[in-house]
């Protein structure tokens, strides 16, 4: 049976519908979750999509960070599901404290949007299980704030633990030790500043992103079962 | 009694500052090739109800650190004063 999606959305988040797209070409039954909802019963996994939630008001994701739904995201990932944030997703999840971390403006000030390779380093989360460490992903960037920082106690927990999932091959806006994308603990939590849903079909490039979220789909469904 | 107050938020020390760096790199052009070390920052004011300073101040910090400011990245500075007199007539 096809994994069921949530995929979140805030006032400003504008990466939704192609997100949704993007996950039922991996077969995968994603349907919008408005930000006032506290119920998530049903989802086998959670997306929070790129976008401008609130407005990116104070910084990413600090007011969306007190929408009502992230009570229940929170829930929903201290239960072991799995919860995908994508570009200010990801920022959303680290405002949320569910991620380490934090992203701040782009080295040199720059806003990027751009195609971006990218190398899965570590196949222990669900948005790269059973990808081999070291394949090379052309996935595009678009962001102002990307640029990945934590302190280098936190640095160093990632990379022993294997919980760096995505690094740059060419770092577009500073990021610590290339970093595109990392993992809870657990590995059910992914957040990634690139577009895996912008890299879905041939049309536009690439369809790299997805073997990323067919990966999210298959653990999605994994963790159903189990 | 109602309280002023102002919360200063700045990138922690270490934290790469790409506007202040802007702003520095702009300032020769200018004229102002004697000033180093633009770090830059944002504040907020905003009025606290509370019974006494001490109370509005902790009102203040407790905003700052939930909200204002992302303790990951950022530390804040509250200042806090008596807007009015108490009792005070027009």
């Amino acid at each position: 049976m096809s994994a069921r999606v949530g995929v979140v959305v805030f006032p400003g988040t504008n990466c939704e519908h192609d997100t949704v797209l993007a996950l039922e070409r991996v077969g995968a039954a994603a349907s919008l979750v408005w930000h006032t909802d506290e119920r998530l019963e049903g989802f086998d996994a959670l997306v929070l999509p790129g976008g401008f939630a609130h407005g990116d008001y104070l910084r990413p994701g600090a007011i969306a960070r007190f929408s009502p739904v992230m009570g229940a995201v929170a829930r929903f990932a201290a239960g072991g599901g799995p919860v995908l944030g994508i570009c200010n997703g990801f920022q959303v999840l680290t405002e949320a404290g569910l991620l380490p971390g934090a992203l701040v403006k782009n080295r040199g000030l720059r806003f990027v949007c751009a195609p971006t390779r990218v190398r899965v380093d570590s196949d222990r989360s669900l948005l790269t299980a059973g990808i081999e460490p070291g394949t090379e992903l052309q996935i595009p960037v678009n962001h102002f704030s990307g640029s990945y920082v934590c302190d280098p106690r936190t640095l160093a927990e990632l990379r022993d633990a294997g919980r760096v999932v995505l690094r740059y091959v060419e770092n577009p806006n500073g990021s610590v030790d290339d970093i595109a994308g990392i993992a809870s603990p657990e590995g059910n939590v992914v957040g990634l500043m690139p577009h895996p849903e912008r890299a879905s079909d041939a049309l536009v490039g690439s369809v790299d992103g997805l073997l990323l979220l067919r990966a999210m789909v298959t653990a999605a469904v994994a963790v159903r079962a189990a | 009694m109602r309280y002023s107050a102002r919360v200063e938020v700045r990138l922690r020390q270490g934290i790469a500052d790409p506007e202040g760096a802007t702003i520095e790199r702009a300032l020769p052009a200018l004229g102002f090739d004697d000033v180093r070390e633009v770090r830059a920052g944002r504040s907020f004011r905003f009025e606290v109800d509370a019974e006494d300073e001490d109370g509005a101040r902790r009102r203040a910090e407790e905003l700052a650190h939930r909200l204002l400011a992302n303790p990951v990245i950022e530390d804040s500075e509250v200042e806090v004063r008596q807007t009015a007199p108490a009792g005070g007539s027009r």
